[in-house]
């Protein structure tokens, strides 16, 4: 850690006026809507905030949101590990390309991502004529909401491993070779312990940005209670059926999910620190 | 170029057969399918569609103003905590930094459900703010509000490393040569965190442009005054009107990629002039 003596930061009130700021700041923009989460989704008592998960489109929301996430999960975290492989550990031409690529889903809109499944897979899309002969139904379905998860989760992982496995090098995974491991066997014994509170992270954003993705999802599943909705969108039809409380009530079960995240986060970014970077 | 080092890891050709054929099933294929699309127009029907629409028009003016303005925002507000969080020690400083992610981590719609009901006339905020004449829920400034939120970790985490390597030792010889605090702040430190500082509004800015979830609630979505370009194209393809909505989408992606470059360029230059 760097000591904070400077010129232009010491002495005089400045600190204490920026520390304020910030304090003010992040707590009106970030801790408020979060207070009031909670807060409104007991306005009606526990026993209406445990009501609001027990009815059938609730229940059928929770489903979908819950299969999509295992499906999806699984797919980005090996992709994802795999990208980070190539890029950390790997010098080749077009690697600027490929970093790029991988913002894609961050500069791309939701909307934008969903739009361009409807554009390829909707009833009047550029393969929707073939897909509606052999029967399969992508958009305002099953399928589409989980390809536009997909899309949009699909860097986070990677993200959060390149630049951990890039400070890392790869001396340890060399001497593991040259005593005779195999590739796997390395991977496995020596890169993945290296890397394994960083992978956690980079999987339960995945995971928490799977249940709560809402713009990308929104556009292709055509919201169809009981069979398209997931819990994102559940908490919007109960928010404009202005049941506010059931709303909150759902919604508290996302908040729930990326404070978890966090949490992880913080323990990964200690572990980190530990080992010494 | 170099010639590429001898590297003894296995596994670079299957890893990267299998992020290459990812990549472009995910991203590339859909792209391919969005241009696909948009070349079925004509030139002409494209700019009658997508540019000359006033209530398309109106849409960008929302989408890309009101996310410039909440652009400006995060980089002075981001700067201010980012500086804060790396230069002093007090009482809840992890704290502060760990919230910083919440944005990441929270899911838009639950955002926008909550800063709506905040700052609706009724709301905790709200209610404060009615009787002064300011509207912020339903209204521009509840948009640039909900986009402040989405993009405020993109300026913070860029800003932090950028503050953490800056070298105290060239205050300090300013310092012992007379500037004051002004000079050192608009001379030495300013200019040094410049590219951290344009990227952070890039990030913030490309990702406000095309922000939906948590503008939806709070905006309103008045048509030629609170309509973001978003739900323009999701009106579009609930009429399907497809080649009128990628028309749309296509100017955004466009300006998203001009900012995506930048970013890039500025990541290069910023390399460039620290390995110098």
């Amino acid at each position: 850690m760097k000591t904070t003596a400077s010129p232009a930061t010491t002495g005089t009130k400045t600190p204490r006026f920026l520390i304020c700021i910030t304090w003010l700041f992040l707590t009106a923009c970030l801790l408020l809507p979060i207070v009031l989460v909670f807060q409104y989704a007991f306005s009606a008592g526990i026993g209406r905030y445990f009501a609001s998960f027990a009815t059938s489109d609730a229940r059928s929301a929770i489903g979908l949101s819950v299969i999509t996430a295992l499906i999806v999960v699984p797919i980005n975290t090996v992709f994802g590990v795999a990208l980070a492989w190539s890029i950390a550990k790997f010098e080749f031409r077009g690697k600027n390309l490929l970093m790029t690529v991988l913002d894609i889903p961050f500069a791309v809109s939701p909307v934008i991502a969903g739009m361009m499944l409807i554009l390829l897979f909707g009833s009047r899309g550029l393969l929707g004529p073939w897909l509606q002969e052999i029967g399969v139904r992508i958009v305002f379905a099953r399928p589409g909401v989980i390809l536009a998860t997909l899309f949009v989760t699909f860097p986070f992982v990677a993200r959060e491993l390149i630049p951990l496995m890039h400070s890392q090098g790869s001396e340890a995974e060399v001497s593991a070779l040259s005593l005779g491991a195999n590739g796997f066997q390395s991977f496995f014994r020596v890169t993945l312990p290296n890397i394994k509170w960083g992978l956690l992270y980079g999987v339960l954003l995945t995971n928490a940005r799977a249940f709560g993705e809402f713009g990308a999802v929104s556009v292709v599943s055509g919201h169809i209670r009981g069979l398209t909705n997931t819990v994102p969108l559940h908490v919007e039809i109960l928010f404009n059926d202005y049941q506010f409380a059931a709303s909150f009530a759902v919604a508290s079960l996302l908040v729930l999910l990326g404070l978890v995240t966090l949490v992880i986060k913080i323990i990964a970014e200690s572990k980190e620190a530990q080992y010494g970077h | 170029m170099t010639t590429r080092a001898y590297n003894p890891l296995p596994g670079f050709g299957l890893t990267m057969g299998i992020s290459l054929s990812y990549v472009g099933l995910i991203v590339i294929i859909p792209l391919a399918g969005l241009l696909l699309s948009v070349t079925q127009m004509s030139v002409n029907e494209f700019i009658r569609v997508a540019v000359l629409d006033p209530r398309v028009l109106a849409s960008y003016r929302v989408s890309f103003g009101s996310a410039g303005i909440a652009a400006s925002i995060n980089a002075l507000f981001g700067f201010i905590v980012a500086w804060v969080l790396v230069r002093y020690r007090f009482p809840g400083r992890r704290f502060l930094d760990a919230i910083v992610d919440i944005p990441f981590a929270l899911p838009t719609a639950v955002s926008g459900i909550a800063l709506t009901t905040l700052y609706a006339s009724t709301g905790w905020i709200g209610r404060y703010l009615e009787p002064l004449g300011v509207q912020v829920a339903y209204a521009r400034p509840g948009i640039v509000l909900a986009l402040v939120l989405v993009g405020l970790p993109f300026t913070v985490r860029t800003l932090q490393p950028a503050i953490q390597e800056l070298e105290i030792d060239m205050e300090e010889a300013a310092a012992s040569l007379g500037a004051n605090r002004v000079h050192i702040f608009f001379r030495i430190i300013l200019p040094t965190l410049m590219p951290a500082l344009l990227t952070g509004f890039s990030l913030a800015l490309a990702r406000g442009i095309g922000e939906f979830g948590s503008v939806y609630f709070i905006a309103g979505n008045l048509p030629m005054r609170t309509e973001i370009a978003p739900l323009l194209i999701i009106m579009k393809l609930e009429q399907f009107d497809y080649l009128g909505a990628a028309a749309i989408g296509t100017v955004m992606l466009v300006v998203s990629f001009a900012l995506l470059l930048t970013v890039n360029i500025l990541q290069w230059l910023s390399r460039r002039s620290s390995v110098s």
